[in-house]
């Protein structure tokens, strides 16, 4: 523990305490890591009192670790999540001047079009990778959603109720999840690789070499449609819907406060009062619910049920979540910053494919991006810990 | 209290290196714009100015990169002012659609398009023809409802006819066979699969023959030299293999030629003669058949050309002439055939470069 938090300096990698201690209660318990959404102002007149106690009276606000770096409004700004939106912003700026059409409207639909698989996953993987899990499986439980959407309309069953089975049946995947990684405790990695195998296997026994492509025309058509003229997609209303739920749930409600706790040490958490294994139960259903959406989402957009849609988005969705400063080692990250990460990594895809870029290049440049990304915070941090070993050598002996 | 600096001057720095990288990396690809003139492309359809887009299935696959260079020559010739080739990596069902939205947005005129899947690619076609492009399906076909023509290699019939011919002949009329085809979706495949069950069935010379396995390599080396393996190991009477899949029969011919089964089980399917010659010299495959991949391509793009001319539109029983193929017709469905599959043997196969 120690040493994690000598290797993370400032708030950017989550060693500043956002939450403070509430003062009618016992000064207790780790404070929790990581929270980077506080509202601007709402530390600094506690903190002040905390650095400049009044002289001659007693502190009674003693503060167990002093915060370091920035707080406030400079925080949000120059945290990581705004560094992402800045790249976002520039990178779209920079398309929309160098890229001829990219500038359209026609342009946000496809992007959004492309991207909201991603997006939809991103939202439970940020939550999941936080807590210091992972899920593999997301893709494969699409997979499985979009044939056995397909074996049942194929069936004759109503549109409505094959759409409320295959979310059920991605509750019940992500349940299965859930079950052996929080009740069982057995490491989420080699849990969701086995079922990222079992549910592809499952998704071809469902419906084999088939693919159904006959479904109501008027759905497929309302799930590649745009709201009037503005070229974005009618489908985003729901995302959109589910971005708020999740950043509401991660970052203003106890139990996504708690998920930092967790992702930082378990077994702090555990002393703090977290229902662990409910939580990561939460956590896997949520995951499996959502991948089912994208399912029905892909389903519907390419009109197409198949046992091998969605396939390697996992990795797809993994990337983009990291890219958008969620730490792999959980206890760090936020929903805006993934947000900006799915964006600009399907920005970037777009206007290259828009300029015939082959996608040879297009996996280069995700790839060098993600190592950027990890690495040039990294950098800062080395170069800091050389320094301050330095300065701590030549510091003359009392 | 220093660290507190050096945290923002950290951050600032981690700021520009994303920030310019993010920069870089996108001014180092958005060169490709400036340098095209871009912007000065589709749309007019005046002669001169028309484009023609390939989107293969995948891109670094040896037999799409002979049929895509035949479909340079056409569109050169055809006298199109520009011809791409963009696509995906991997062959899945819903890689192509943003390289249609990509090519409708640019105002290409004439796509030409191997469908992945005949119903995935579909609602994007049907975008990029209502911004006025011409949809030329080839090698495997989208539904017929999103495209202007389709251009076959040859009747998907006679392709199917001339494996189960082979390797009849090779197993001497009787034996099990398998069949080890590309995706388990694949358009032209499974209907080339379907011919052979139906002919099996019907054709009383084939009575002996019985198909046992069809499986699937994903037109993915590993993948394919993996299930030829485990069809030998699964069905030791195995007489025959047919894989009509260029991917499929390359790396079959590589598990048998290493194995035990060398000349004793029987190979042959749709290869690619460069891909074929070291097997067919050294006795692991006798004959295997294919239409040449370029013309292919060649007469796709001539095709388009015509459509985005307005001199056809589709209809049944029109013709365009194809360069140096001649003339072509349009059949039932919209479809154009190029030529009848050429088997390759020892005496012929050094007469191929592709």
């Amino acid at each position: 523990m120690s040493d994690r938090l000598d290797a993370q300096p400032g708030p950017a990698t989550g060693s500043g305490s956002s939450v403070q201690p509430e003062r009618d209660q016992p000064e207790t318990g780790a404070p929790t890591k990581g929270t980077r959404m506080a509202a601007p102002g709402t530390r600094t007149s506690e903190e002040k009192t905390a650095r400049r106690p009044a002289a001659g009276k007693a502190d009674t606000t003693k503060v167990l670790a002093v915060p370091k770096g920035r707080t406030g409004a400079a925080r949000i700004l120059l945290g990581r999540d705004a560094i992402m939106i800045y790249v976002l912003v520039v990178v779209v700026l920079y398309a929309s001047l160098v890229i001829p059409r990219f500038a359209s409207p026609v342009t946000v639909g496809f992007l959004l079009l492309d991207v909201i698989p991603t997006l939809l996953i991103a939202l439970p993987m940020t939550l999941v990778i936080i807590s210091g899990e992972i899920d593999l499986s997301v893709a494969s439980i699409a997979g499985l959603t979009s044939a056995l959407m397909g074996v049942l309309w194929q069936g004759g069953m109503p549109i409505a109720l094959v759409l409320v089975i295959c979310v059920l049946a991605g509750l019940v995947a992500g349940a299965f999840n859930g079950v052996l990684i929080a009740y069982l405790g057995l490491p989420s990695l080699a849990v969701t690789i086995g079922t990222l195998a079992l549910f592809r296997g499952l998704a071809l026994v469902v419906i084999g070499d088939n693919a159904v492509a006959n479904f109501p025309p008027g759905l497929t058509s309302f799930f590649t449609s745009k709201i009037g003229g503005t070229g974005i997609p009618t489908v985003m209303v729901g995302v959109v819907v589910l971005i708020i739920a999740f950043a509401v749930v991660l970052h203003f409600t106890p139990f996504g406060r708690g998920l930092f706790a967790l992702g930082y040490s378990k077994e702090a958490a555990t002393f703090v009062g977290i229902d662990v294994a409910r939580s990561k139960f939460l956590l896997y259903l949520a995951t499996g619910t959502v991948s089912a959406f994208a399912g029905i989402y892909w389903t519907l957009r390419y009109s197409s049920a198949r046992s091998d849609n969605a396939s390697g988005l996992e990795l797809a969705v993994i990337a983009a979540v990291l890219l958008g400063g969620v730490s792999i080692f959980g206890g760090k990250g936020s929903i805006p910053g993934v947000l900006a990460g799915v964006l600009l990594i399907g920005t970037i895809n777009y206007a290259l494919k828009l300029d015939r870029v082959s996608e040879v290049v297009l996996i280069i440049v995700t790839g060098s991006l993600l190592i950027l990304s990890v690495v040039a915070p990294n950098i800062g941090a080395a170069v800091q810990r050389a320094r301050h070993a330095r300065q701590v050598r030549a510091a003359p002996l009392p | 209290m220093r660290f507190i600096h050096s945290g923002s001057t950290r951050r600032r720095a981690a700021f520009a290196a994303l920030a310019t990288s993010a920069a870089l990396v996108l001014s180092a690809c958005g060169g490709g714009a400036a340098t095209e003139g871009g912007g000065a492309e589709g749309g007019s359809g005046s002669d001169g100015e028309q484009t023609i887009t390939f989107i293969p299935k995948q891109l670094n696959n040896p037999y799409t990169d002979v049929v895509l260079g035949g479909g340079e020559d056409g569109a050169s010739e055809a006298g199109f002012a520009s011809s791409e080739v963009v696509g995906p990596l991997d062959a899945s069902a819903s890689s192509q659609v943003s390289f249609i939205n990509a090519e409708t947005q640019r105002g290409t005129n004439v796509i030409v398009i191997a469908a992945n899947d005949p119903d995935a690619v579909g609602p994007a076609l049907e975008e990029a023809r209502t911004a006025g492009a011409k949809i030329v399906a080839f090698d495997s076909d989208t539904n017929p409802d999103y495209r202007d023509l389709f251009v076959s290699q040859v009747n998907a019939k006679d392709v199917a006819l001339i494996q189960l011919e082979l390797i009849s002949k090779q197993i001497g009329g009787e034996g099990e066979v398998a069949i080890l085809s590309a995706t388990a979706n694949a358009t032209n495949q499974n209907e080339w699969i379907k011919f052979m069950e139906e002919e099996l069935a019907a054709n009383p010379e084939y009575a002996k023959i019985k198909l046992v396995a069809k499986v699937y390599g994903d037109d993915d080396d590993t993948k394919s030299f993996q299930e030829a393996q485990g069809l030998l190991q699964a069905y030791p009477n195995l007489k025959g293999i047919i894989s009509p899949t260029t991917v499929g029969i390359a790396a079959t011919a590589r598990y048998l030629s290493t194995s035990e089964y060398k000349g004793k089980v029987a190979l042959t399917g749709l290869g690619l003669p460069n891909e074929m010659r070291p097997f067919v010299k050294d006795g692991t495959v006798k004959e295997f058949a294919l239409w040449d991949p370029a013309q292919l391509g060649y007469v796709a793009a001539f095709a388009g050309k015509a459509l985005a001319d307005g001199s056809i539109t589709g209809e049944v029983g029109d013709t365009f002439e194809a360069g140096e193929l001649g003339e072509r017709e349009i059949a039932e469905g919209g479809i154009v055939l190029v030529g009848p599959p050429t088997v390759f043997t020892t005496e012929n196969i050094d007469d191929y470069d592709f």
